[in-house]
């Protein structure tokens, strides 16, 4: 693969010249510099890895190989990232190489969206695939949401692979109709006579002072259309499993981004990986609480956890990763061992992914449940422009110590 | 200026020509554009193409700064200092292409010789069965046989004069009232039956509504209903197409109503700037339910709207089917050959009511429906042009009618017949695997339908 080949130039503007002015603040360089090894234990898989199973082999590496500490510290715990292999990268870059082996990988494969060909993506997600693939493969459309999702939902059907990328998520409320009434629907329809492999990209969540129709969950919205398959990337690791694996899939795949998270860095393997888009991610093993969460949330809760764990708490962080349909195996697992559930999510209280969370894990275990499973949400209010008014809008990580202390006594 | 071109189309018409449409008209548009600048229409295509086919973003302006800047995005505009508002309509509407007179004569005899007698007999042939079909069905509904039908009445030279000018090859994306472009390519009566009924036979295994046809083999897409989705999802597949550099088309169909959303607006916009291979054909029929096209838009129809995207249009008879078909053979002609997309509006009326759901002399009037019904019926426009030419006669028809109502028969028999989908089918094809979840609700739903036999259908196996 050309992978080592690709030279990317960490330094300078490939923060690009995006108006946007948060990324390049510096509360928002969360950098690790070492992986944790559970997630080196979701390896290699071969070059056709069909996503599709859900029960994935189990991997015997991780039992053995508990991590005690929240943030995954350098060098010594885990084996694989003690040796200098893997490359560095940021969260968009990881998505953008995962793009480009899929692109290579198979010709069907296109991206559409606005302003994704020779200005690279409003996020540099796309930066240099036009030059690469051309024009028609990396396809800049005009301003019509509804239009390029239907267009991909088209040309899915007769054959191609096409990725869309909304600018911004709340833009795909404008594609709802597609999405819902077409892209959801029709392989079922038509009796399984048309398939739909479209992946349906872009950042979402709260970010920095965008205003509140830049602000929008959109997997509230999304996670009821049936037909539809949903994941959230996190780290660069999953990012670029994620995106491959959404590519590879034969279902309408939502991969949902977040805006704050894209200059996220990381060292991830050389080799080739994919990750499966109904696993969740057990970030860190424990034995008190299960905190379930996903996207941005999975580092406030980390960062939460590092003041729980010197207060002498054990929690068990699990990042859902699939969003729909929940993987209620993993989950199970831990609550089984744990007995107490925190959610921690982005979304509004009222209709997000932690109410439908909630529905799921009392109608599936509730015989294991000590205590009310506790979701912390942002409220039901658009996200206020004013910093301040903004911050307070988004769970952060004093609430979640808080809500654990009250979960566990 | 801009009326002259609708005019010189019309002079060519009257004439009984008909315009080789891509030379006659860059020359036309080149003379139009002559007046604005010097560089005639054919140019401007260039630097489209050019875009589309390196990797260099074009640079826009004039690097002349002394002189006066009047090229915008490759468009060069004059300045005039006489103030003038473009009209919003134009003293000649667009002319309206048609090869048969409304009974049944060649506007221009000469033409015979371009004809196919058995390409014609089997069109009059395929638009007979279709009306039969829509007949019979529609009276099935009533008959509470089925549950819901549209029929295409008034519509079928539309329906099989553009079939018929299609390949096997180019996709279709209907609304659907376009069973006819199905029927054309070979799904059979049966087929449509085993649809409506919503049978195990259905091919999209009774998720459907009546209508909502689809079949991958034939290249038609299953219907979905929301008004003009299929627009842009057709500019997709030609996009696909484009890139794979093939000999097909697609093509999508939607009414006067559907030019009102959204989609439209979008597909037609993008397939002009990506020059996708896309046929855009508009059945005019005049009302979309109960709203009547001056309630729809205030242009001068849909042929007009092309120009605004820079889509090449024609407006057709939709009640001649040869005037269809030439208009649709030539303008998939131009679509492959020059990727470029075209509309087509084809002027029609909608004898039927909307729907079954639907009772059209609550808005209309009788009178209206019964001159378009029997004084400008498409389906006896051509058997007047055929039994003229003595290439049908009334046996024919008196024995091709009665077959078919002998088939439709046996064929809704049949259909009726049939078992139902199984309840497994509610919960297949909503993704490629099943996964747990639906696992367990359909685990639930045969367990309740298990239990309690008598609340629910009895002719819906459990399995």
């Amino acid at each position: 693969m050309g992978l080592s080949s690709i030279a990317y130039d960490l330094g300078s503007g490939l923060n690009g010249p995006m108006s946007i002015s948060h990324l390049s603040s510096p509360r928002q360089q969360l950098a690790f510099s070492a992986k944790s090894c559970s997630r080196a234990c979701i390896t290699v898989r071969a070059a056709d890895g069909n996503s599709g199973s859900m029960r994935a082999p189990p991997s015997t590496v991780r039992a053995s190989k508990l991590v005690t500490n929240a943030v995954a510290v350098k060098s010594e715990t885990a084996s694989i990232a003690a040796t200098k292999s893997g490359h560095e990268l940021l969260l968009f870059e990881a998505l953008r190489e995962g793009l480009e082996e899929e692109m290579e990988r198979d010709p069907r494969v296109c991206v559409l969206g606005e302003d994704v060909g020779h200005y690279g993506g409003s996020y540099k997600v796309t930066k240099g695939l036009a030059e690469k693939f051309g024009d028609l493969r990396v396809l800049d459309t005009p301003i019509a949401e509804n239009s390029f999702t239907g267009m991909a939902v088209g040309a899915a059907m007769t054959g191609l692979r096409p990725i869309v990328e909304g600018m911004n998520m709340g833009f795909l409320l404008l594609a709802y109709n597609q999405i819902s009434n077409n892209c959801g629907m029709l392989h079922y329809t038509s009796g399984g006579q048309f398939t739909i492999p479209v992946v349906i990209r872009g950042p979402g969540g709260v970010g920095r002072q965008l205003g509140a129709e830049h602000s929008q969950r959109l997997e509230s919205y999304f996670q009821s259309v049936p037909g539809l398959q949903m994941v959230a990337c996190s780290t660069p690791y999953n990012a670029k499993g994620l995106m491959k694996a959404a590519i590879r899939s034969e279902n309408p795949v939502i991969l949902c981004e977040h805006v704050l998270l894209y200059n996220l860095k990381e060292r991830i393997p050389d080799e080739e990986y994919v990750c499966c888009l109904e696993r969740a991610e057990l970030v860190r093993p424990g034995k008190d609480v299960t905190i379930l969460t996903y996207s941005r949330m999975r580092h406030h809760v980390l960062q939460a956890a590092k003041s729980l764990i010197n207060k002498g708490y054990d929690p068990e962080i699990i990042d859902i990763i699939s969003l729909k349909p929940f993987d209620l195996h993993t989950i199970g697992n831990s609550i089984k061992k744990t007995h107490k559930v925190l959610i921690v999510e982005e979304c509004m209280r009222t209709g997000g992914i932690g109410a439908s969370l909630r529905a799921s894990i009392m109608d599936n275990f509730w015989d294991y449940l000590d205590a009310p499973i506790m979701c912390l949400s942002s409220q039901d209010v658009p996200t206020p422009y004013a910093g301040t008014l903004e911050e307070a809008t988004v769970v952060q990580p004093p609430q979640i110590v808080k809500a654990i202390k009250q979960l566990c006594g | 200026m801009g009326w002259r071109l609708p005019l010189r189309t019309a002079l060519w018409t009257l004439r009984g020509k008909q315009p080789k449409a891509t030379a006659d008209m860059v020359r036309e548009l080149s003379h139009r554009r002559e007046v604005y600048s010097a560089v005639p229409c054919h140019l401007h295509i260039f630097p489209i193409l050019k875009r589309l086919q390196s990797s260099e973003p074009e640079r826009a302006c004039s690097q002349n700064m002394d002189e006066e800047m009047n090229d915008f995005m490759g468009r060069k505009v004059s300045y005039s200092s006489q103030m003038c508002f473009i009209p919003e309509e134009s003293t000649n509407s667009v002319p309206c292409y048609r090869l048969l007179s409304t009974h049944g004569d060649l506007l221009d005899p000469s033409s015979i010789n371009e004809l196919d007698k058995e390409l014609c007999i089997e069109m009059y042939r395929k638009m007979v069965t279709l009306q039969v079909m829509d007949t019979i069905f529609y009276d099935a509904q009533r008959q509470g046989r089925i549950s819901f039908y549209v029929t295409t009445i008034g519509e079928e030279a539309i329906n099989i004069g553009s079939a018929a000018a299609l390949n096997a090859t180019d996709v279709v994306f209907s609304q659907y009232r376009e069973p006819g472009v199905l029927m054309w390519r070979g799904f059979t009566l049966q087929q449509f039956a085993n649809q409506c009924y919503g049978n195990e036979y259905d091919l999209g295994k009774g998720r459907q509504m009546p209508v909502h046809y689809g079949s991958n083999e034939l290249n038609y897409l299953t219907v979905s209903s929301p008004i003009a989705t299929q627009v842009p999802q057709a500019v997709g597949a030609a996009y696909g197409l484009k890139m794979d550099k093939k000999d097909a088309c697609a093509v999508t169909y939607f009414g006067d109503g559907g030019t009102s959303e959204g989609d439209f607006h979008a597909g037609m916009n993008f397939a002009a700037v990506l020059g996708a291979p896309v046929l855009f054909i508009c059945r005019n029929n005049g009302w979309a339910i109960s709203t009547p096209t001056s309630e729809q838009f205030r242009s001068d129809g849909v042929a007009i709207k092309g120009q605004a995207y820079g889509v090449r249009s024609i407006r057709v008879d939709g009640n001649d089917a040869l005037a269809v078909y030439f208009a649709v053979k030539n303008a998939r002609k131009m679509a492959v050959e020059e990727f470029r997309p075209i509309l087509i509006e084809a002027l029609t009326y909608r004898v039927g009511h909307h729907s079954t759901s639907d009772d059209s002399s609550k808005y209309r009037s009788v009178d209206e429906i019964e001159y378009w019904r029997t004084r400008r019926d498409p389906v006896a426009r051509l058997r007047m042009f055929l039994q003229s030419n003595r290439w049908w006669d009334d046996e024919n028809e008196d024995l091709l009618r009665q077959d078919l109502r002998t088939q439709m028969m046996s064929v809704l028999h049949n259909a009726e017949s049939k078992k139902k989908p199984g309840l497994s089918n509610l919960f297949e094809d909503v993704y490629d695997v099943i996964p747990q979840n639906l696992k367990e609700q359909e685990q639930e739903t045969q367990a309740i339908v298990g239990k309690y036999p008598k609340d629910y259908p009895s002719d819906v196996p459990l399995d």
